[in-house]
């Protein structure tokens, strides 16, 4: 093994071996590659996947399991008034029918408030209602037989009587002088109300030499998995015993709540989550289905499937996004910004959900909205309002894309009121690269961020100059190109500030177990959970290079309350960054231990020896020893001939909480290039670039294969995805033929480069990268469109940018 | 997602699947592809007694070209649109739409007979049967009528197929040597329904039209033909301001529906877009296919 391939904690640092990528201002030992971190390799499970033999909670087959189905309201508001189930318990092969009171029994109620959320108000939840159905779609009566098909016969038996009551179905009714009230025990329909102010901005729009401003609206969307969730229930009455097997994100914070919400001891509910079909936020939320399972297979005493079909998905998967922002921005004669002035209004369901609630979203559009920029002074307010909708919550980037669509607009506009190109104004206008830390007026507190870096590289990455040129070559031929930028800050590796302060039972720290198996291989279980985007992979990777041996003797199993240690698992951006940082220390920890077997066996000292690529050797020359396998050998099969207090531990428990900054802010810049067709509205989208600084990377392919995934959703975001309702609050478009994700076939090439600026607060100096892709993505789309459609007079903004919208932007039609 | 339970026949005759169907008093669907029908099914929005599955009747199979027609039979797939040399040959404009129509996996499933016998108006291939004056086979109690297109597209999802009767084959007269065609749809993704669509079929003889079908789909109840703009555009050159005339006089031949994602107007809009870029195809493009 060549010598500069080693990672720099298994030699003398400063590392010198060339970084994969270029390294901005924290160059040193973080940016080195080592034998698997830094390197761009494969996930592992991608091929199991591919080959047909993923283990899906779809799949999962219990002995004597029976099928859930759901009977529905279709109102979006109503009383119910009688429930008559008789035909459907006589129908074939049911075995349970229960409603809103049968459950009652068994669940207590939740309600998807947090403490520092002042002020916010929600209602008490249960996993059917008892007497009122506050969104059409929402679960009544669940059936329970042999069969699903059997199941959803039964519930074409049952006959609800409804009192249709009135529906909050927009912003304007929720807020009206004589709204309808979404719950009738509050006095209005405001969950939650929030401001900031950071001073002066009054002053500083009067003196402003420009004001330039806007309003926006961002259409509600969902994360469409290509898995539904997914849960399998099975309660053993002898051991009064919960397993779950539940496609989430976050088993433990579901073992937490089926214990609480049950009454059932923690140590006796497990929750397996095993290969999912893809998150996005969605399946880290309480649903009411899902909950009512856990009491039906209470009651059946049998295990309980339920998967939501594609149609029930859209009526009571989270919905996110939905927001109205008004903002203005002040402007001196030089293209500075000084101030943000922003309204945003978002409409969430009829209560907040639990336990991460519906707030979340909007406290961060109002926080990051101007986070790149210098500002002298910000206000912002918040209204999030209920309506008969269905709930809304944390989905990928949550709040970024608004706040940075909102910013980037602004700063577009600032630059075409000053005569300054887009790379200049956000020159003039970024926070610096050398003014770090640094803060925002809202109150986010920034290790270091690399704007100028990101900016720098994107003008080559796009090759600008030449598309501007082009653009104004085809603009002759009635072409219109357009070409849009949008500079981001991403939140990830969220402290106990971002839940554990606001009293949720959701833990920002991560906990492994890592431990040499009698072959002298490497077992690590992890807390950090895996949906497809490569946390095993790089958790692997880590494990491998500090403990020292190959990538491919580590097993790493995540997903399974009984059999890791409790954490946070996968959200926010934290599985590389505190996931990543919890196995570094567990696998340094275990080393320790390794090499003093070692230094026992070799009459040697620990400190005199190293572990590199499984085998014990010299630190001083290199020189072989013994291999990690004879360790293993001996510690577990000769003991006896290891020295008298021999402590042979080669199995470690390790927790990790981050614990200096908040968050490890993250920031990057995308760059957008559309083709505008004027007379039909359509869009192609010819290329997307992306520059972005996640801090060490990990495995450069999997940081890409999150960067483009998510430009996909947030191009889909921009241009196709929205969960339309009528006035009555039904959901017009609820199937993918209506309802429009991307596909490849319209998706563009995504030029992807990297700038790395590690956090000092780690060892490991990873920060996240799942929501870098999603967070810019529509800003920048938007921003293209509207430069392809400046010469002709059309602005836009909204989105999606459908073909409608965009031809009533020309005033087509 | 599960269909309600059904009995299913997989007759071998035509008579056999007349026979199977009666039997069910009415309650009974036919089956071809499936492309429509099993998702209705699985979401209940259909749920009869008994599926008649039609896809073991050799009559309904087959392609052949005689004495001017060509002659597709029923359950021929839409993949075989693409790729089949009689209907390239005789019918292009159909060949030519054939891409245009979902994605691989449905074009290898869905028949040209179940497109045609569920006439969703925003489907290509109905609409191309009205362009090309296809005559429809159907047959029923009294054996086999031929139905010709202006006559058989009714309402929505209308058509002169009568309940129990079975569409057998679609007749369409062979393109004429020289026949100039052009096809496109305006769609927000590739393979969705489009927003707006046209075929067109036209003989330019000295420069002048002398004989043009102008087809659209996506634009009302039914395919629909622009029979004003064909009347003001035969005998024409086909120069830009015959194109402009007959943009202006497609507003007479189009009523289409007020949807939130694509408004009356705007679906005038596009249809006359897609209009004037398929005539200018036409005029400049002699004979080819698109």
């Amino acid at each position: 093994m060549n010598i500069f391939d080693r990672p720099a904690h298994t030699r003398g640092s400063p590392m010198d071996a060339p970084a994969p990528h270029q390294s901005h201002a924290g160059a040193g030992p973080h940016a080195a590659a080592g034998p698997h971190v830094g390197r761009p390799m494969p996930r592992p499970n991608a091929k199991r996947l591919l080959a047909g033999r993923g283990k899906y909670v779809t799949d999962l087959v219990l002995p004597r399991m029976l099928h859930a189905a759901f009977v529905r309201s279709p109102y979006a508001h109503a009383r119910i008034v009688a429930i008559d189930t008789e035909a459907a318990r006589a129908a074939p092969g049911v075995r349970l029918v229960a409603t809103g009171a049968d459950l009652a029994r068994l669940c207590t109620p939740w309600v998807g408030t947090l403490d520092h959320f002042a002020g916010m108000k929600s209602a008490p939840q249960l996993p059917l209602p008892l007497d009122t159905v506050v969104w059409s779609g929402q679960a009544v009566v669940a059936i329970v037989a042999e069969t699903r098909a059997e199941a959803e016969d039964a519930a074409e038996l049952v006959e609800i009587a409804f009192d249709e009551l009135p529906v909050v179905a927009d912003l304007d009714t929720a807020l009206g002088p004589d709204a309808p009230l979404v719950t009738p025990d509050f006095s209005d329909n405001i969950c939650f109300h929030s401001a900031i102010d950071a001073g002066g901005v009054d002053a500083l729009f009067a003196a402003a030499a420009h004001v330039v401003e806007d309003e926006f609206v961002f259409g509600r969307h969902t994360g469409v998995t290509l898995e539904p969730r997914a849960l399998v229930a099975d309660w053993d009455p002898s051991e009064e015993k919960l397993t779950v097997h539940h496609g989430t994100q976050t088993p433990f914070q579901f073992q937490d709540l089926y214990s609480r919400h049950y009454g059932i001891h923690e140590s006796r509910v497990r929750v397996v989550a095993p290969d999912v079909g893809g998150s996005f936020g969605v399946k880290l939320h309480v649903y009411h289905e899902d909950m009512a399972v856990i009491g039906l297979t209470l009651l059946a005493g049998r295990p309980v499937k339920y998967v939501p079909d594609r149609l029930e998905a859209f009526v009571s998967d989270i919905h996110a996004r939905d927001h109205r922002v008004s903002a203005r921005a002040a402007v001196d004669a030089d293209g500075r910004i000084l101030a943000i002035d922003v309204k945003d209004e978002t409409s969430i369901g009829a209560f907040s959900t639990y336990p991460r609630t519906s707030v979340v979203e909007g406290n961060q559009v109002i926080r990051l909205i101007g986070a790149p920029y210098r500002l002298e002074g910000y206000r912002a307010s918040l209204d999030v309002v209920f309506q008969n909708k269905t709930q809304t919550s944390q989905y990928r980037a949550v709040g970024h894309p608004i706040a940075c669509a909102v910013t980037e607009h602004l700063v577009e506009a600032a630059g075409r009121a000053c005569g300054l190109d887009p790379f200049a104004v956000r020159a003039r206008n970024v926070i610096p690269d050398t003014a770090y830390p640094a803060a925002s007026l809202s109150g986010y507190r920034f290790e270091k961020l690399s704007h100028e870096a990101c900016l720098a590289s994107l003008r080559p990455l796009m090759d600008y100059d030449r598309l501007r040129a082009e653009q104004a070559m085809l603009r002759e031929k009635g072409i219109h190109r357009g070409i849009g930028i949008a500079a981001f800050v991403e939140i990830t590796n969220p402290t106990p500030a971002f839940y554990g302060v606001g009293g949720a039972r959701i833990s920002a720290q991560d906990g492994a177990i890592v431990k040499i198996t009698p072959s002298g291989e490497v077992r690590c279980l992890i807390s950090v959970t895996e949906q497809g985007q490569g946390t095993e992979t790089i958790i692997g990777q880590i494990v491998a290079d500090y403990l020292g041996v190959s990538r491919e003797i580590v097993k790493v199993i995540t997903g399974d309350t009984e059999v890791t240690p409790h954490g946070g698992a996968t959200w926010a951006c934290r599985g590389a960054g505190i996931g990543g940082e919890t196995a570094l220390q567990a696998a340094r920890k275990l080393k320790h231990n390794v090499l003093a077997v070692a230094a026992a066996i070799l009459q040697s000292t620990p400190d005199a020896l190293d572990l590199i690529d499984g085998q014990v050797v010299e630190r001083a020359n290199g020189a072989l020893r013994m291999s990690l396998a004879e360790v293993a050998r001996i510690a577990y099969f000769r003991s006896d001939t290891l020295p008298a207090g021999t402590d042979a531990q080669l199995t470690v428990a390790h927790h990790f909480a981050p614990s200096g900054y908040p968050f490890a802010f993250t920031n990057g810049i995308h760059g957008c290039h559309v083709e505008v067709d004027a007379e039909t509205g359509l869009v192609k989208i010819l290329k997307h670039f992306v520059v972005e600084d996640c801090g060490r990377i990990i495995n450069p392919l999997l940081v890409e294969e999150q960067v483009r995934g998510g430009v996909v959703q947030g191009l889909g975001a921009a241009f196709l995805e929205e969960c339309r309702y009528d006035e009555a609050g039904q959901l017009t478009n609820g199937s993918l033929a209506d309802y429009l994700v991307p596909m490849a076939v319209e998706m563009p090439d995504i030029l992807i480069d990297h700038v790395e600026t590690p956090t000092r607060d780690t060892e490991l100096g990873a920060k996240g990268c799942g929501e870098a892709g999603t967070a810019a993505a529509a800003a920048a789309a938007m921003n293209a469109v509207n430069d392809a459609l400046a010469p002709l007079g059309g602005r836009l903004t909204q989105i999606p940018m459908t073909p409608a919208r965009i031809l009533k932007a020309l005033g087509t039609f | 997602m599960k269909a309600r339970a059904f009995a299913y026949a997989r007759p071998r005759t035509l008579e056999a699947a007349h026979a199977a169907f009666a039997d069910a008093e009415g309650d009974a669907s036919y089956i071809s592809g499936g492309q429509s029908l099993v998702p209705a099914l699985a979401m209940r929005l259909q749920a009869p007694a008994c599926l008649v599955d039609l896809g073991g009747i050799d009559a309904l199979k087959g392609i052949a070209f005689d004495d001017g027609v060509l002659r597709i039979g029923a359950l021929t797939r839409h993949a075989q649109a693409l790729s089949d040399p009689l209907i390239a040959r005789h019918a292009p404009l159909l060949t030519a739409a054939a891409p245009f129509v979902a994605h691989p996996a449905i074009r290898n499933r869905g028949t040209l007979g179940g497109s045609v016998a569920l006439a969703d108006p925003a489907s290509e291939f109905p609409a191309m049967m009205l362009t090309m004056d296809a005559t429809m086979e159907i047959f029923g109690t009294d054996g086999l009528r031929d139905v010709p297109a202006a006559d058989y597209f009714q309402d929505l999802y209308q058509t002169a197929i009568e309940p129990g009767e079975i569409l057998v084959a679609l007749k369409i007269p062979g393109a004429a040597p020289g026949t100039r065609i052009a096809f496109e749809e305006l769609a927000r993704r590739r393979g969705d329904y489009a927003m707006v669509g046209s075929g067109i079929m036209a003989q330019v003889d000295d420069g002048a039209v002398a004989q043009i079908a102008i087809g659209f789909f996506s634009v009302g109840a039914t395919p629909v033909r622009a029979r004003a703009v064909e009347a003001l555009l035969t005998g024409r050159a086909l120069d830009a301001a015959a194109i402009t005339e007959a943009q202006a006089a497609l507003d007479d031949d189009l009523d289409p529906p007020d949807d939130t994602q694509v408004p009356a107007a705007m679906r005038r809009h596009l249809a006359r877009v897609v209009l004037g870029r398929l005539l200018t195809r036409i005029a400049g493009t002699p004979g080819e296919a698109p």
